[in-house]
């Protein structure tokens, strides 16, 4: 059994392509399971999905999520103890992947799967599990999560709900507004927090029939129209105190774990989102003529097709990757992994993981359905065409489940605590480091594949704690004002988690199938180390300059120059290539 | 009773056809069960969760045949049998040869499979089996109902509906429209691995190397269609230049 690894350890260590999961790695039944997932997605939910978009049918919504229960599709994070499977995470990330086609419906489904269940999953005792799971995991019951209010989004600990406890001690009176609650038209069951005494954040499940419950109207949305957003009133409601979920006053603990899991599978949807459009993309740019050659013809069209593609490669590369992380922490559990506090501690090691998942495929799904709009032309600006509403869907990511602002700076937050809590030698490397860059040579490269590339690599981790060490030297506590200089750690990290899983998924296709037949493989990875390295040097020189002045700026920007020496690709050629690719095979693919 | 359900992998029907020095590459392509066999495998599940019988599913072809087998044990048969060879031969004179003896191993009451198998088109290969084990065949069924030993049948028979009467033993070949099938549960796939798949060679069922009857000599793409043309003039004219078409471009007449 593999050791399970720290989080966040990629920027110390260095690994071999058998250390990560690639999508490459996926066993036949876990294949199977995608595809049932994705026959029940075409077969019944697209035909009918204009109809829950365009006309609020959440019947609709709320029988498909019964059938999708009946397949056992929602039960995949559900101990089996509890009606549930208890699949792996691959497993349960492939599902949600595959879901992303449905667009909105698939925000009903990983609203009621994800944040609406598992706060039961990992904080309820043994009774609250026994009560609900088994509904939750054959969609009999559907649920919601309550924690966003008018005036608490980002900072929701200064939440104004309260929950008062009555005079014969046998439930809490909860007061206040829940906004923009995914599921609320509908779900029987809502994880609500709010304050006990005015000041302990605490979680509480909360039936949607009791006394006191109600909903406003339905918002108007930007995209996922066929998701139902209502504000959640709660007007003297009675909550037994049976119904606290976790302890009185830690909420929180709930709260933040909830999120690390729902910025994970809100990547995996991004990147099953991203994948669609350029299937779509790819099909339009073949069928659509002008000049009387069809415009896939063009380079620029295969620019853009290979660019959105080498994007989504990397997105999808760091999403399994962490799903495999995940999975390793939950086999060394053992035994615990019946207890869903474990798993949460387990997944949370990780949190820096899930917030660059957030972000990172977040923001490759926006860039894709943007340059799929632009493929499409006139066309893909009209509401019938699916691309138009994949634009209008995409943004809402890189807003909620905590903003990709907020998430970028619980990066380096996270790891300055790690490195204080000696989990992560960060310091260490960056005392060697110093002592490295006095004396850097110019490192003697082979013509071994990907040879360039690891040494890139490497050169972006010392980038990484050149920049961050230079931040938290300079500035001290004071660093927490400097949210740019934080940002753009947490970009810098982020690349090199893309560009070294990028590497090692090509090298373990290479080692596999072999050069000629990983061809697609290494000419993804090769696009997206020298495209991120590109953009790491940018961000890197930019932080820099912010930090320091006059020589020792000078200084500073000659070692990055030495770290950033390196020979130049014809990424235009590259870029080409891979549109071609995609065109040929219909949509996005990884082959040759 | 016990079902046997005869069941082919065939190239995913949206998968594109790629041939090859009169070869049909298959690297990186998706197999699926051929879409009328998956009727069969619906029909001999539904069957079973209205009575009660064992459903076989049995197929002759490469390795990679299993993800098609443990697919029909995911939607519920209960076992499968794999004849294994790297190069099956593909004439249906000796498919069925070798299916009809693993049938015969079996002895079911009730052998159901596709009208006819999506990449060849043929249709021969049950109606085939049904002769070498001397069973009645019905094909093209859109409708069974068991009754006893008694098996009423409808079929497609040229647009026309057939109602046929008759007893088991029996093969059926199912037609779409006999029923809409389902896809597998997550719980079904997961019992599927349990579920036992034997793997038998051409020499355990008796058989030595079968010579086919027929031989492939040339595979290729059909033409590219032309755009079509629509003829000016009076029906006089018309016809002129046609006959004059028919004679000099197509070279029919």
């Amino acid at each position: 059994m593999k050791e399970p690894k720290k989080g966040a350890s990629f920027l110390l260590d260095t690994l071999t392509p058998e250390e990560i999961f690639t999508p490459e790695d996926l066993t036949d039944e876990q294949k199977m399971i995608a595809e049932t997932a994705r026959s029940f997605i075409e077969k019944d939910v697209l035909p009918v999905l204009d109809e829950i978009e365009e006309h609020h049918r959440f019947d609709l919504t709320v029988s498909l999520l019964k059938k999708a229960g009946e397949l056992g599709l929602l039960a995949g994070d559900i101990p089996e103890a509890y009606g549930g499977l208890g699949l792996d995470k691959i497993t349960t990330m492939l599902v949600t992947e595959e879901f992303a086609l449905s667009r909105s419906f698939a925000l009903s489904f990983g609203a009621h799967v994800g944040i609406g269940t598992l706060p039961i999953v990992f904080f309820g005792n043994e009774d609250q599990k026994k009560k609900y799971l088994p509904a939750l995991a054959s969609g009999e019951k559907i649920a919601a999560y309550a924690l966003t209010e008018p005036s608490s989004g980002s900072d929701a600990l200064s939440a104004k709900t309260t929950a008062r406890l009555n005079e014969s001690g046998t439930h809490y009176i909860l007061n206040g507004e829940k906004q923009w609650i995914t599921n609320s038209g509908f779900a029987d069951v809502f994880v609500v927090y709010a304050k006990v005494d005015g000041d302990k954040f605490t979680a509480f499940i909360v039936d949607r029939d009791t006394p006191g419950v109600s909903t406003g109207p339905e918002e108007k949305k930007m995209g996922i129209k066929g998701s139902s957003t209502r504000t959640l009133i709660l007007e003297d409601v009675p909550v037994p105190v049976e119904h606290v979920l976790g302890e009185v006053g830690r909420g929180h603990v709930v709260a933040f774990n909830i999120l690390n899991i729902g910025r994970f599978k809100l990547a995996a949807g991004a990147v099953g989102a991203a994948k669609r459009v350029i299937d779509i993309s790819a099909r339009y740019a073949k069928e659509r003529k002008q000049f009387d050659r069809p415009i896939g013809d063009f380079a620029l069209i295969q620019a853009k097709l290979g660019e959105m593609a080498i994007r989504t490669y990397a997105a999808e590369g760091i999403t399994y990757r962490t799903a495999g992380l995940f999975d390793d922490m939950l086999r060394a559990l053992g035994e615990k992994v019946n207890d869903g506090r474990e798993v949460a501690r387990g997944i949370a090691e990780y949190a820096i993981e899930c917030s660059i998942n957030k972000v990172f495929a977040s923001e490759v799904l926006d860039y894709v359905v943007d340059e799929g709009v632009q493929i499409h032309g006139g066309y893909g600006y009209m509401s019938e065409y699916e691309v138009e509403k994949a634009y209008r869907d995409s943004r809402i990511n890189r807003i909620f489940e905590g903003t990709n602002e907020i998430n970028r700076l619980l990066v380096p937050g996270t790891l300055v605590k790690k490195a204080m809590r000696g989990e992560l030698d960060l310091l260490g490397a960056a005392n060697r480091l110093q002592q490295e860059l006095l004396s850097l040579m110019p490192t003697t490269l082979s013509d071994e594949l990907f040879d360039a590339e690891m040494d890139m690599l490497d050169k972006a981790k010392k980038i990484f704690l050149m920049v961050a060490g230079l931040g938290v030297q300079k500035y001290g506590e004071k660093l927490e004002e400097e949210q740019e200089v934080l940002a753009g750690v947490a970009d810098v990290v982020a690349h090199i988690f893309a560009m070294e899983t990028a590497i090692l998924r090509a090298q373990k296709a290479v080692r596999s199938v072999g050069e000629d037949k990983a061809r697609g493989h290494i000419d993804l990875a090769t696009a997206v180390v020298h495209t991120s390295f590109d953009k790491i040097e940018v961000l890197a020189k930019d932080m820099l300059a912010h930090m320091e002045s006059g020589d020792l700026l000078r200084t500073q920007l000659s070692v990055l120059r030495k770290l950033t020496r390196r020979e130049a690709i014809d990424i235009i050629a590259l870029r080409r290539a891979i549109g071609k690719r995609q065109l040929q095979a219909d949509g996005y693919t990884t082959n040759a | 009773m016990k079902i046997v359900v005869l069941l082919k992998q065939t190239f995913d029907t949206e998968e594109k056809v790629v041939i090859e020095n009169g070869v049909i590459k298959e690297d990186g392509a998706q197999f699926v069960i051929n879409p009328y066999d998956e009727y069969a495998v619906e029909e001999a599940i539904r069957i079973k969760e209205n009575g009660d019988a064992e459903v076989v599913v049995v197929s002759y072809g490469p390795a990679r045949v299993e993800d098609a087998l443990r697919k029909a044990l995911a939607m519920g048969a209960d076992r499968a049998v794999l004849i294994e060879a790297d190069h099956p031969v593909t004439d249906e004179a000796g498919v069925a040869e070798v299916l009809a003896k693993a049938v015969e191993k079996e002895a079911p009451d009730l052998i159901l499979a596709g009208n006819f198998s999506v990449d060849n088109g043929a249709g021969q290969v049950a109606p085939r089996v049904a002769e070498i084990l001397g069973l009645n065949h019905v094909g093209a069924v859109t409708k069974v109902t068991l009754e006893g030993d008694d098996v009423v049948v409808e079929r497609d028979a040229e647009g026309d509906l057939e109602r046929i009467r008759t007893k088991l033993p029996l093969l059926l070949t199912a037609q779409q429209g006999l029923n809409d099938p389902r896809y597998p549960s997550l719980p079904g796939i997961m019992k599927a691995k349990k579920k036992p798949l034997d793997r038998l060679t051409l020499s355990d069922l008796g058989l030595g190397d079968i010579s086919p009857r027929t031989t492939v000599t040339n595979r290729y793409n059909p033409p590219k269609k032309e755009a079509g043309e629509i003829l000016q003039g009076d029906i006089a004219t018309q016809v002129e230049t046609l006959v004059k078409k028919l004679r000099e471009e197509a070279k029919v007449i």
